[in-house]
This record gives C-alpha cells, sequence and structure tokens, in this order.
C-alpha cells in the first residue's frame, strides 16, 4: 500500500535537498559550483532552523569534499556530498578511492558539461567521465526521480553485497532549477525506508581494528579489482529490489531503465535524462500519426545493463542512440560504444544511428526527435544513407 | 567478511580476501623485515647517552624499544634509516652510518 503522497511544485535542487533532510545523512562535506550550488546551500538552511543534525563540513575544494566523505565514511557515517561539472573532475582521484575502499557514498551530481569552452549549462560530459571510476550511477529525468532516486541510493550502496558509492544525477538547471510539480512522502516513511545506517565494519569501532585503503602489492590488487568489479555486477539485483520495496511504498515503478511506447515500435531512441521527456512527447504526436516509435531511458548508466537492453531493442527495426556528451574518439558518445558493443555480444543485428544532441545546455527539441525518427524510418525502409554521430542542432 | 590476516597469503584465491582489502587485525607491520629498505643505518654511541629517551617517540616506525625507562638497542628489522633519531639526540649519541649494517 502506498504512503500519504504531498503534493508540492519544487526545483529538483530543492526536492534533492527536500530528501537530504528527511535521510538526514550524518555528514555532508560540500564545496559550492553552479548548478548544485543550491544544494549545499539550502542543506545548511535546515541545519541553521534547527531542523536537520547533518554535520556539514565547509572545505576548501571538492578534491577536499570527497576526501573528507570518504575519511567520515570509513568512520562509520553515513555520508553524502554534492558537486556538478569542473568539481567532479576535481573529485576524480577521490572518486576512485570511494569505490575501491568499498564506501557506501552517495553524491549528488547535478550534470554540467566540462570545459571548454567555459559553460555552466547541462550536458552529461561531467558523469560520463566519471563512468569508469567504479561508482553507481542513476540519471533522472526530471525532479520526482532526482527526489525518488536519492532516497533509493542508501539502501542499494549499504546493501552488503554492494558497498559501493552511488552517484545520483539530474540535468543541470533543465531539471535542477525548473520548478514542476512533484509528490513528496512523509518523513518517517522515507526514514524507515531508508533505515538506520549499520556499517558491519568501521573505523571509530573500540576493540574491532580495521585498515581502510592499505598499500597493496601487485599479489594482490588485481584480486581485489576483481572483487570490486563482481560487487557492481551484484548492485543491479540490489538496484532492482530495492525500486520494487520503493514502488511499493510510493506507487512509482523503477527499472534499470524505462521502455515508453515500445511493445511494438520499429523506432526506438535510447536516451537518458530529461531529454527523455521530450523525445516521449515526440512519441505521442507521432504514434498519433500512426508510426510505431517508442523510446527506451536508460536510468542506471553504471552498472551497465547491457544484455536487458539488448533484449529490450532486438524486435525493433533501428534505435536511435543519443548520446548529450562526446567522446572526441570519432564515434560519438559512450552510449554510441556501448550499446552497440552490447547488441553485438547479443547477437541483436539491428541498425543503429548515433547522435550527439544537446552539449553544454544546447536545445533539444521535439522536432529535433521527431527528425531522428524520421531519419530511422528513410535508413530501414528507402535505404537513405544516414548520417553517423551527426550533432543535433548544429548549425551548418 | 573479518577474517584472519595470518590466513590470506600470496596464494589465497581473490574470493577468500576482503572488500577493499580491508585489513582486521593490528600491529602486523612487526611480521615483516621491512628493515631491508634501509640504505642508512643509525649506530648508538652508548658512552654519550643519557637515556633522555627524546629518541623514542619521534621514531616513525617504533624501532627504538623502551623497557624499565631506558632505550634499548634499535629494532633493525624495522628502522628504515630516517635519521630522525639523530636530529633529535642532545648529545650526539646516534651518528648515521652509511649501508644497512649497524
Amino acid at each position: 500500500m502506498s504512503v500519504k503522497a504531498i503534493k508540492e511544485r519544487m526545483s529538483g535542487n530543492e526536492a534533492v535537498s527536500y530528501a537530504i533532510r528527511q535521510v538526514a545523512p550524518e555528514v555532508m562535506p560540500a564545496f559550492p559550483i553552479t548548478p548544485s550550488t543550491e544544494i549545499p546551500q539550502m542543506v545548511s538552511t535546515y541545519i541553521a532552523n534547527g531542523e536537520l543534525d547533518t554535520e556539514f563540513i565547509p572545505v576548501e575544494s571538492e578534491h577536499s569534499a570527497m576526501s573528507a566523505a570518504i575519511g567520515a565514511e570509513a568512520a562509520g557515517a553515513r555520508t553524502m556530498t554534492a558537486t556538478s561539472s569542473a568539481g567532479l573532475a576535481l573529485m576524480w582521484e577521490e572518486l576512485l578511492l570511494a569505490a575501491s575502499n568499498r564506501l557506501p557514498i552517495v553524491l549528488t551530481l547535478v550534470n554540467r558539461t566540462l570545459s571548454g569552452p567555459i559553460n555552466i549549462n547541462c550536458d552529461h560530459s561531467d558523469g560520463m567521465g566519471a563512468r569508469d571510476t567504479g561508482w553507481i550511477q542513476i540519471y533522472a529525468e526530471n525532479n520526482q526521480e532526482a527526489y525518488d532516486n536519492y532516497i533509493q541510493a542508501f539502501p542499494i550502496a549499504e546493501d552488503p553485497r554492494v558497498h559501493l558509492p552511488v552517484m545520483i544525477c539530474q540535468d543541470g538547471f533543465i531539471t535542477s532549477h525548473a520548478v514542476e510539480n512533484i509528490e513528496l512522502m512523509e518523513d518517517e516513511p522515507v526514514k524507515d525506508f531508508v533505515g538506520t545506517y549499520t556499517p558491519e565494519e568501521f573505523m571509530l569501532n573500540p576493540g574491532r581494528p580495521v585498515s581502510v585503503g592499505p598499500y597493496s602489492v601487485s599479489n594482490y590488487a588485481m584480486e581485489a579489482k576483481k572483487l570490486q568489479e563482481e560487487a557492481m555486477e551484484r548492485s543491479k539485483a540490489v538496484i532492482l529490489e530495492v525500486a520494487k520495496k520503493f514502488g511499493e511504498m510510493s506507487g512509482r515503478e523503477y527499472g534499470l531503465f524505462e521502455e515508453y511506447r515500445t511493445e511494438d515500435a520499429d523506432y526506438i531512441m535510447v536516451i537518458m535524462g530529461s531529454a527523455a521527456g521530450t523525445a516521449k512527447t515526440a512519441v505521442d504526436e507521432l504514434r498519433d500519426q500512426g508510426w510505431k516509435v517508442g523510446v527506451l531511458k536508460l536510468r542506471v548508466f553504471r552498472p551497465f545493463p547491457e544484455k536487458e537492453i539488448a533484449e529490450a531493442l532486438k524486435n525493433c527495426k533501428a534505435a536511435a542512440i543519443m548520446d548529450r556528451c562526446e567522446s572526441y574518439n570519432g564515434n560519438g558518445g559512450p552510449l554510441s560504444s556501448e550499446i552497440p558493443a552490447g547488441l553485438y555480444r547479443s547477437k541483436v543485428m539491428i541498425e543503429t544511428v548515433s547522435y550527439v544532441y544537446g552539449l553544454a545546455g544546447r536545445d533539444f527539441r521535439v522536432e529535433d526527435a521527431a527528425g531522428i525518427f524520421r531519419d530511422l524510418r528513410d535508413l530501414v525502409e528507402n535505404g537513405k544513407e544516414v548520417e553517423q554521430f551527426k550533432y543535433i542542432g548544429l548549425r551548418v | 567478511m573479518r577474517t584472519d590476516a595470518t590466513k590470506i597469503n600470496e596464494r589465497s584465491p581473490y574470493t577468500d580476501l576482503t572488500e577493499g582489502l580491508q585489513m582486521f587485525s593490528a600491529g602486523t607491520a612487526k611480521n615483516f623485515n621491512t628493515g631491508e629498505w634501509r640504505t642508512n643505518t643509525p649506530v648508538m654511541d652508548w658512552t654519550k647517552c643519557r637515556q633522555c629517551l627524546l629518541c623514542c617517540p619521534v621514531c616513525p616506525d617504533s624501532s627504538i624499544p623502551v623497557k624499565d625507562g631506558k632505550r634499548l638497542e634499535f629494532d633493525y628489522d624495522h628502522c628504515k634509516g630516517c635519521g630522525i633519531c639523530v636530529k633529535v639526540c642532545p648529545f650526539d649519541a646516534i651518528i648515521m652510518k652509511e649501508g644497512i649494517e649497524p
């Protein structure tokens, strides 16, 4: 049975900050950076108003923020931080330490492009840059999902089968600053859902000594990395278990990805984040005209649901793979490398066309999405050659 | 998974190792002869030593044992030859000798 919903209107940053107040992590070291600045700001306000007893650490950089988060989490405190763009890049070294030391830190990332040119608007180059750091990454389409994903992050990260840090991602400005309707939950069910943090091993535990992050010679390091990799594989089942439990509480269903009108679709767009909403509107309009089109909105990017995506795409004629990120490797972005590799390994030999869209806040419009579906149909029905790795909305 | 560190060795399968290679026992450094890393060696001139004990707490490797209020000979199995004890000694009772042998 679902719990009572509180109908509100909020921005993505407000929604995540509200969830932080409800979860009340014990420690939050953070350094402000646009567009995530409001999160530490709002949390500080909650603390100043006596509504939250989180230990907020104002640090001198994001490198320090993640270092302090690692220390706090290793000591045994439930810990989180927030950042964007260059802030995440400055954390890079520590991101790998958080994961390899198996510390269930939660980071709320408000996606913003990486310089240069210097720009503060949304794309996924920050999150994608951290794709091989060993963090679980979950992307939100809107403020509701950012709120819901944040609450689910702790039971995923802290599960003994996982013990990995989780990055909860939402699109900068588009989601973080736009005010939309939202259904919040009351404090008690949220607190019950995340539970009290009781780590099995932690450093401030008298009589039970533990050393975290010891030097490892070559005879041990590769074995440690394999253990970490297996935890990432196991997290997929845990993410689904937590989503199921969350669905029972909230009435909102989550999976590794969302399939929107894909059941009989000939053409499917694979996309992440806020632009999935735009793609869904294009799908609705084209469906009204009799087109069989759908959207696969990727929610969990790490662990990468390779086989599940291949299974979901196997019956379509062509898929558009949408990267809000450029890999500068001549082959589009990360999704356009990983999804076709997965299709090949699963022997799903459909057509795929990769696109790059929305870099540094470039608008992605309903007509852009519709044009991409037209590309796919021209490719399949008319044998038209379609450009790979095309930049959507580029002035030419 | 809390394990006995003495039961893990270089032939253990990866599944026997701990998460993040966390160590669940204290003071395991004494089981390893890390003194062989040393390139220079502190040597005592016992005729000058007044047992002021200033050298003991500054040793980063706890390699100056103290018993009954008196320092003993260096623990050369763990001394890395950093020379901090030489700097701190007010009586020039410790000299640095080139090489690993005292």
